[in-house]
């Protein structure tokens, strides 16, 4: 194994049997529902949370009575015991959480598909809601108005030596990537200057009306060299539902759904919570490569068959090392290929995070990616990609992660 | 210019566990020692309790020649934390033995840390308790 993964070989031998993959086809995404945005919700994360749950039950044209599965985040400081007793759930015979923060997003997903296609649950809702713009926020160090992170044995290797926020973790691969790959940060600006573009066709984006220019982006204070202020997403309050159950039980209901073709999670060996410093190379993803060659194995489609993506997007960089992970292009191509903008941009080979993402919609922790994945399926996103019918989203990486491929 | 620590505040102090203790005793008596496994020879770093590639548990803290090399850097502009003076850069290090770690560099300015850099370790007693490995630029 350990030599295998220096050699970057994915081991479909020990993979089960395409044929008998369940998920695929079987379960599909039904109701959407969510908060607005805001530096300051003005209310618990409780009833944001079943503020978004009951929307996204109203959106299937569902009743709160018909949820039976509940799959949360572990990092979610809600519990399913007491949104079942707020929203007056009158039982759930399936529930449970996913790991590694964002990471989670589409991890939800699959183990609710998995509990779908299983014949555990009929109606399963994943949901995250947070006030981490008013509340604790993610970006400051431990101990300093900040409770994200329980200090463990790896942390000793970086916080005392001030390497203390997630910004500066990603930098740390950010600068090894531009020294690789001959990158510059100009070329990575574009990734903020087109996520904005799409903020600002979409009412509900936190920076709605705000465009940047890449001056804007080159002018932005540093906040870790080399990633500036705009290389970061936002801090928000806010929380995003959404349901699943089966694709035969979906065809009585309001929306139009978003067919599940496959939702995968990958984990890769010598990693660490968003400092996986340890590894031959660490300009490159393996989670988000090993998430993406068991996507492409059991939906037997490639990136080239992808209409629309919502790729993962913390941090600039992330968008175009996942667009290499996932095989949109080569590895080390990926900064050059977001620069200009246009090859992600409505019309471009991969129009990619087209509600505005984390960077200039909102922070949900990859819930409202996978709400404007599910937009893209209805025809009902702000920057609707024309007829799109296979849409692609990711969970938070750098950490074991996760994806989703939807189609209409 | 080396990293400056404002000791007022409490500055975070590594966890112990089982599987790092050798790491951080032999930090405190200034001697850089890692992991290697006694079968088949690995370096490691961080320790684990197991080698990923031979899955033997029997190892030995064994000495590094404290020379390494910069793989990557970052610098903070604005102190995340009161411990911490900004501006200080944080380096990852790999060293002959062919482990990485995090550190910081000693006597030298942000904008002078490259990529490739030649570096050997020094230690550093920052507070009761607290001694840390940093680094400084060779040759």
């Amino acid at each position: 194994m350990y030599d295998q993964y220096l050699a970057r070989r994915y081991r479909t031998t020990v993979r089960p049997r395409v044929e008998d993959y369940k998920i695929k086809d079987n379960v599909a995404i039904v109701g959407i529902g969510q908060t607005e945005f805001s530096k300051n919700s003005g209310r618990s994360e409780c009833q944001m949370a079943c503020e978004a749950i009951k929307a996204a039950v109203e959106d299937a044209g569902l009743n709160i009575e018909d949820i039976d599965g509940l799959v949360k985040y572990a990092m979610d400081y809600t519990d399913e015991m007491h949104i079942v007793s707020a929203l007056g759930i009158p039982d759930l015979n399936y529930f449970g959480e996913c790991g590694w923060g964002g990471g989670a997003s589409c991890a939800t997903i699959l183990h609710a598909a998995t509990a779908i296609a299983s014949g555990a649950a009929n109606y399963v809702v994943c949901y995250r809601a947070m006030n981490e713009r008013s509340g604790a926020r993610y970006g400051r160090a431990p101990g300093v108005e900040q409770i994200m992170i329980a200090p463990n044995d790896h942390y000793g290797y970086l916080m005392p030596f001030g390497l203390a926020t997630p910004p500066s973790w990603v930098a740390m691969f950010a600068t090894r990537y531009m020294y690789e790959f001959g990158a510059t940060v100009e070329q990575l600006g574009w990734v903020s200057v087109v996520c904005r573009e799409y903020a600002c066709m979409n009412p509900k984006a936190m920076f709605y009306g705000r465009p940047i220019t890449l001056q804007d982006y080159m002018e932005s204070r540093m906040i870790v060299e080399p990633l500036r202020l705009y290389d970061c997403c936002l801090d928000t309050d806010g929380a995003v539902a959404v349901i699943l159950t089966s694709a035969e039980r979906a065809k009585a209901l309001k929306q139009r759904p978003a067919y599940i073709l496959g939702a995968t999670q990958g984990i890769a060996t010598q990693g660490e919570m968003m400092t996986s410093y340890y590894r031959p190379m660490i300009s490159i993803l393996p989670e988000s490569w090993y998430a993406g060659q068991e996507l492409w194995r059991v939906t037997g489609l490639s990136p080239k068959d992808v209409d629309v993506a919502q790729l993962y997007d913390a941090f600039t960089p992330l968008i175009p090392m996942q667009l290499e992970e996932y095989g949109f292009c080569g590895v080390g191509e990926g900064v050059a290929f977001c620069e200009g903008g246009d090859r992600i941009r409505l019309g471009g080979e991969i129009p990619c995070n087209t509600s505005g993402g984390h960077l200039s919609e909102a922070y949900i922790h990859g819930m409202n990616l996978i709400a404007e994945a599910v937009r893209q399926i209805r025809g009902t996103s702000t920057a609707q990609v024309e007829d799109a019918e296979i849409s692609l989203v990711t969970g938070g990486l750098g950490v074991p992660t996760s994806a989703v491929l939807l189609r209409r | 210019m080396s990293m400056v620590y404002d000791t007022e505040h409490p500055v975070p102090i590594p966890p112990i566990i089982w599987d790092n203790m050798g790491y951080w005793e032999g930090i405190n008596r200034h001697e850089l020692v890692f992991q290697r496994c006694k079968e088949c020879g690995t370096w490691r770093h961080p320790p684990r309790p197991v080698c990923p590639k031979c899955r033997s548990f029997e190892k030995e803290w064994t000495p590094s020649t404290g020379k390494g090399a910069v793989y990557s850097w970052v610098t903070y502009q604005e102190s995340p934390h009161p411990g911490f003076k900004a501006p200080y850069s944080v380096v990852l290090l790999e060293m002959e033995e062919g482990v990485r770690l995090v550190s910081n560099m000693v006597d030298i300015k942000p904008e002078e840390i490259s990529i490739g850099m030649p570096v050997e370790v020094v230690f550093e007693d920052i507070a009761e308790g607290l001694t840390l490995p940093k680094f400084r630029k060779v040759g």
